[in-house]
């Protein structure tokens, strides 16, 4: 259990690991997340399941390495096993016939995406996909995502691939075409949800975002992962982790996952300095 | 003969070196002080400490027991009704319990029927534990979700009874409460680590990280074993509903204590998991976890910890020693006045309370009185770290997955006396049918169960 049996370099600290965990792929559905621990002395951290096959009984985990947690997941090998692994957490995503679903997915955020546009196409959807990254090379998925969308379209920030700008540029060009949009689902850093639920708040084009707080215990026991929605306090564990992203109060949530900045940076200069004096 | 009216006291570490560590505060009875506490006992016939007792441990034979030196025996007589000793005599309120029954109140205090039972679990544990004979392995398997006391004192019973039983924990360790909630200070982990290394011993298995609803559906529980027991435990903290309560810096003590004990935040950054309290922290509530949190607040750098309680002390649910060990270690009261909104700055963390003052009305329907806000006596104080301690209920993950369960509106399992849920072969105890409550008390569900199982199972 929890041993990484495959891993892939996506992109220098874009990581995909192939996880065997054959209660959590029996289980999983699109949409939920688990929470690993990489080492005894790791944080818990969430991480949304890319991928699942159950007859393999495997996971696939990818996630881009920021601070000390990720940076020690992204260390483990093939043959490595995690130290601790839960889930699958979350709700599932709400898969229904919406008719045309534009999926919108910025980053890393593309991987939690993936198995979302899978299942809607399968359940009959026309499914239009944006996809959004920094650069060219940091784009992933987008052979696994066009398999599974009727269209896809892409937008990096430097124009090295489809059009130069932000995913809500094409969003925004595709709504003015007077293209039908039934419903918009959009999973990628906050700045890129927030963005996309202003604009199709004015459309009144009903959205769902999928939100990645700080968490701990993942299942609803301490409220670390706590978001305003509406005039409500939910558990993004529990009650999501997708809301209606015109209720979700971005601003909240972007500050309340800043709230150990600080700590995380203490964290991540001692790990690195640990690294480098055990590699000399 | 004449008794000695007072108990013999218990070494504690000095408070201002205390709020330095996690160390345990109370350092035990020695050999001597346990025989001298336990020829206070006047060995009643008609044992009416028994009668406090959650689990009717044999108390005065265990503390003839430690009399006569027979430490061994002791162990074994608790043991019979107790898998966890170590752990209950550190936790336990026996001034609530045994202690309050005992026949030496009327001339002083009572015998320290705590101490004792934790001198002898801490003498076996030093010796090493004697793992009872399991006479016939029985064929039916039983499930139990929840690492918790009631889970463990159900599925030791059991497994004393020659039953398969199999733990599921939800968390990464087992021990539930034991481990995220209670800090370190109070009951030091490696205690629960060796208690559940017991329970283990006697041939229970328990794997982590599994969710029931989640990792495994109910049903498929329900095919593999031939009776199951819920012991889920009440993990879901209670707010306060007033403005500014998803600001940082305010906690649920649920995530304050579960950084702190079971993600070892105390240790960042050689522990990844980080805690920040600032200089001035407010502990919302005066229960035994309020305690917990403001102790802890002091040892994680705090260095102002206030507890701000709506009515007075005479009302603290805490234990009278946990309020006390607060006190000594240099948390401040601020009795009959609540928080009425938190305050935030440009970056979303906390940085002020509004507060008012209460006074105490006609008593309400938990026979306390009732607290009422004064008007227009609101006051603001500045503040780094709020932690809300006001309660816990049932997490309804579980509850919520299971077709069929009777769930009371505040999200407990209805049981009988026996522990029986509405579906048949399903069981439940401790604070996932009760709410909130104490460790023994779980345990003593989780052994009515235990027995009420057997019968279902034979």
């Amino acid at each position: 259990m929890c041993e990484i049996i495959d891993k892939k370099i996506l992109h220098e600290n874009l990581k995909q690991i192939v996880v065997k965990a054959p209660l959590i792929a029996k289980h999983a559905n699109p949409g939920q997340f688990v929470i690993v621990m990489a080492d005894e002395k790791g944080e818990r951290i969430p991480i949304t399941i890319a991928d699942y096959d159950r007859e393999e009984g495997t996971i696939t985990l990818i996630f881009l390495e920021i601070g000390t947690s990720t940076k020690k997941l992204g260390s483990l090998e093939v043959g490595d096993k995690l130290y601790s692994l839960c889930g699958p957490l979350g709700n599932p995503s709400k898969i229904e016939k919406f008719g045309t679903v534009v999926c919108v997915g910025g980053g890393v955020g593309v991987a939690s995406l993936y198995p979302i546009v899978r299942a809607l196409k399968r359940e009959g959807n026309r499914v239009i996909s944006i996809l959004g990254a920094r650069t060219k090379s940091l784009l992933i998925m987008e052979k696994e995502i066009s398999n599974y969308s009727d269209e896809l379209m892409i937008a990096t920030d430097d124009g090295s691939k489809g059009k130069k700008g932000f995913v809500t540029d094409v969003l925004r060009e595709l709504i003015e075409s007077g293209e039908r949009i039934d419903h918009v689902i959009a999973v990628g850093p906050i700045p890129m949800m927030k963005a996309v639920s202003e604009l199709t708040k004015k459309y009144r084009i009903k959205t769902t975002v999928s939100l990645n707080p700080i968490m701990v215990c993942g299942m609803g026991m301490c409220g670390a992962c706590r978001v305003r929605v509406g005039k409500e306090i939910k558990f993004a564990c529990v009650d999501g982790p997708e809301f209606d992203g015109h209720k979700v109060d971005f601003d909240n949530l972007m500050k309340r996952n800043q709230r150990f900045v600080e700590e995380e940076g203490i964290s991540l200069v001692r790990y690195l300095d640990t690294q480098w004096k055990g590699e000399v | 003969m004449s008794v000695r009216k007072t108990q013999y006291e218990m070494p504690k570490l000095d408070p201002k070196e205390r709020i330095k560590t996690f160390s345990e505060v109370a350092l035990g009875y020695d050999e001597e002080t346990a025989i001298k506490e336990a020829e206070r006992c006047l060995q009643c016939k008609d044992k009416p400490c028994v009668k406090g007792c959650p689990v009717g441990i044999d108390i005065p034979a265990f503390i003839k027991a430690i009399r006569e030196r027979r430490f061994e025996d002791a162990v074994k007589i608790i043991k019979e009704k107790n898998p966890i000793p170590a752990i209950t005599g550190r936790v336990c309120p026996q001034e609530k319990q045994c202690q309050c029954m005992c026949r030496l109140n009327k001339i002083g205090e009572p015998v320290a029927i705590g101490r004792l039972e934790r001198f002898v679990a801490d003498w076996e544990r030093r010796k090493g534990y004697k793992i009872p004979k399991i006479e016939k392995k029985k064929s039916k398997k039983v499930a139990v979700i929840g690492s918790g006391p009631a889970g463990i004192a159900v599925a030791s019973d059991l497994a004393l009874k020659g039953y398969d039983v199999t733990i599921f924990e939800a968390l990464h360790e087992p021990g539930g409460v034991l481990l995220y909630g209670i800090p370190e200070f109070r009951l030091p982990k490696e205690i629960v680590r060796q208690e559940i290394d017991y329970v283990k011993a006697l041939g229970v298995k328990i794997l982590c990280n599994v969710i029931v609803g989640k990792t495994i559906t109910f049903d498929e529980l329900r095919k593999e074993f031939d009776a199951i027991f819920i012991g889920a435990g009440a993990g879901l903290p209670r707010w306060l509903g007033i403005p500014g309560e998803e600001l940082n810096g305010v906690y649920s003590a649920n995530e304050f204590l579960t950084r702190v004990n079971l993600m070892r935040a105390y240790r960042f950054p050689e522990y990844d998991t980080p805690i920040r309290v600032g200089k001035r922290v407010v502990t919302v509530g005066a229960g035994n976890v309020a305690m917990d949190c403001a102790r802890t607040a002091l040892r994680v750098g705090a260095e102002e910890s206030f507890i701000i309680y709506r009515r007075s002390r005479k009302e603290c649910p805490a234990r009278e020693e946990e309020v006390e060990n607060a006190e000594e270690e240099g948390v401040r009261f601020m009795f009959l006045a609540n928080p009425v909104r938190f305050i935030g700055d440009e970056k979303g963390n906390v940085v002020g309370m509004e507060y008012i003052q209460m006074r105490l009305g006609e008593p309400d329907e938990s026979g306390r009185r009732r607290p009422i806000p004064i008007p227009n006596s609101n006051s603001v104080m500045q503040v780094d770290t709020v932690i809300i301690a006001i309660g816990q209920r049932p997490n309804p993950l579980i509850t919520s997955m299971i077709e069929g369960l009777e769930v009371r509106k505040d999200g407990t399992i209805v049981v009988d006396e026996k522990g029986r849920t509405s579906i048949d072969g399903v069981f439940a105890g401790g604070d996932i049918t009760t709410g909130a409550a104490t460790v023994i008390s779980a345990m003593g569900a989780g052994r009515r169960a235990a027995e009420a199982i057997e019968e279902y199972l034979s």
